[in-house]
């Protein structure tokens, strides 16, 4: 459009012996640059974004920010989490789908701390834990990680601790994200309109 | 009961539980024309407030009405754009 427009605007322009006055084809262009800044800076705002850290990997804390997440999308947000420690089984495939609920320490627990520290009593808490999930059909862990895939939310994997525990790249689901460290997640966390540590 | 929409498709949730109603009505409404209104049929009762919230923060969607009878929540979503 520019060009047409300060071609036209040139011809005709009778105030141009105003000394230092900008011309209307000059007035135009710089028009044209500020109507294109503003539709660059305006799109970008177009989406919102929404940017969680999970670092946590037990059975309970693998749910609040996979359902934040897959809600988000829903939502329409543009949904980045990114996973690192023991926030990377969330995303791992199988143990994904072994997570554990640790009993000690935690006094909502139906035992005791002492009884909860016998070995093999995470386990029992853990078996009562998913025959809840089973019985009210909430949604398993690997539900929510495939669902909020499909729904487009980009999960990435802490390249540092991938390292640190030792994981494999192909440990991980179809459509995670590896490679990305720090900078990356406080990037998103700067763009974003919220931003989570789970 | 059933409401006076012109219903182009039904999404049956019943059973599930949150984040699966909104997420999954997200995804029917996806599949929808302008216009079209779809009809989620859901047992979790969180799902009045959730889709009522979820319809009021995304763009496009208008949420018609919802009903609650019997076990069943009923809710019109009608896709604007």
């Amino acid at each position: 459009m520019s060009t047409d427009t300060s071609d036209a605007a040139a011809e005709d322009a009778p105030d141009a012996d105003e000394g230092d006055a900008p011309t209307r084809a000059e007035l135009a262009a710089r028009v044209a640059d500020l109507e294109e800044s503003l539709a660059a800076a305006t799109d970008d705002d177009d989406g919102k974004k929404m940017s969680i850290i999970a670092t946590k990997g037990t059975l309970d804390m693998a749910y609040p920010p996979l359902i934040l997440a897959s809600t988000a999308a829903a939502f329409g947000y543009e949904v980045t989490v990114f996973h690192t420690f023991w926030g990377l089984d969330i995303l791992h495939e199988e143990r994904s789908k072994d997570l554990k609920l640790s009993s000690v320490g935690n006094p909502n627990m139906p035992v005791p701390n002492a009884v909860a520290a016998i070995p093999g009593m995470d386990r029992v808490t853990t078996k009562l834990m998913e025959r809840k999930i089973d019985d009210n059909d909430t949604a398993t862990i690997e539900e929510l990680v495939e669902t909020s895939l499909d729904m487009g939310v980009e999960f990435q994997a802490c390249q540092m601790t991938i390292d640190l525990l030792d994981y494999d790249d192909e440990d991980f689901y179809d459509g995670v994200t590896t490679g990305v460290g720090a900078a990356t997640a406080l990037q998103d966390m700067a763009d974003a309109d919220i931003q989570l540590l789970v | 009961m059933s409401a006076d929409y012109d219903i182009a498709e039904t999404l049956d949730v019943k059973g599930e539980s949150c984040p699966m109603p909104v997420v999954k009505t997200r995804s029917a409404v996806d599949e929808l024309d302008a216009d079209e209104v779809l009809e989620v049929l859901a047992t979790d009762s969180g799902s009045m407030s959730d889709i009522d919230g979820w319809a009021d923060g995304t763009a496009g969607v208008e949420l018609l009405a919802q009903e609650a009878g019997g076990d069943v929540y009923r809710h019109y979503v009608r896709k604007t754009e």
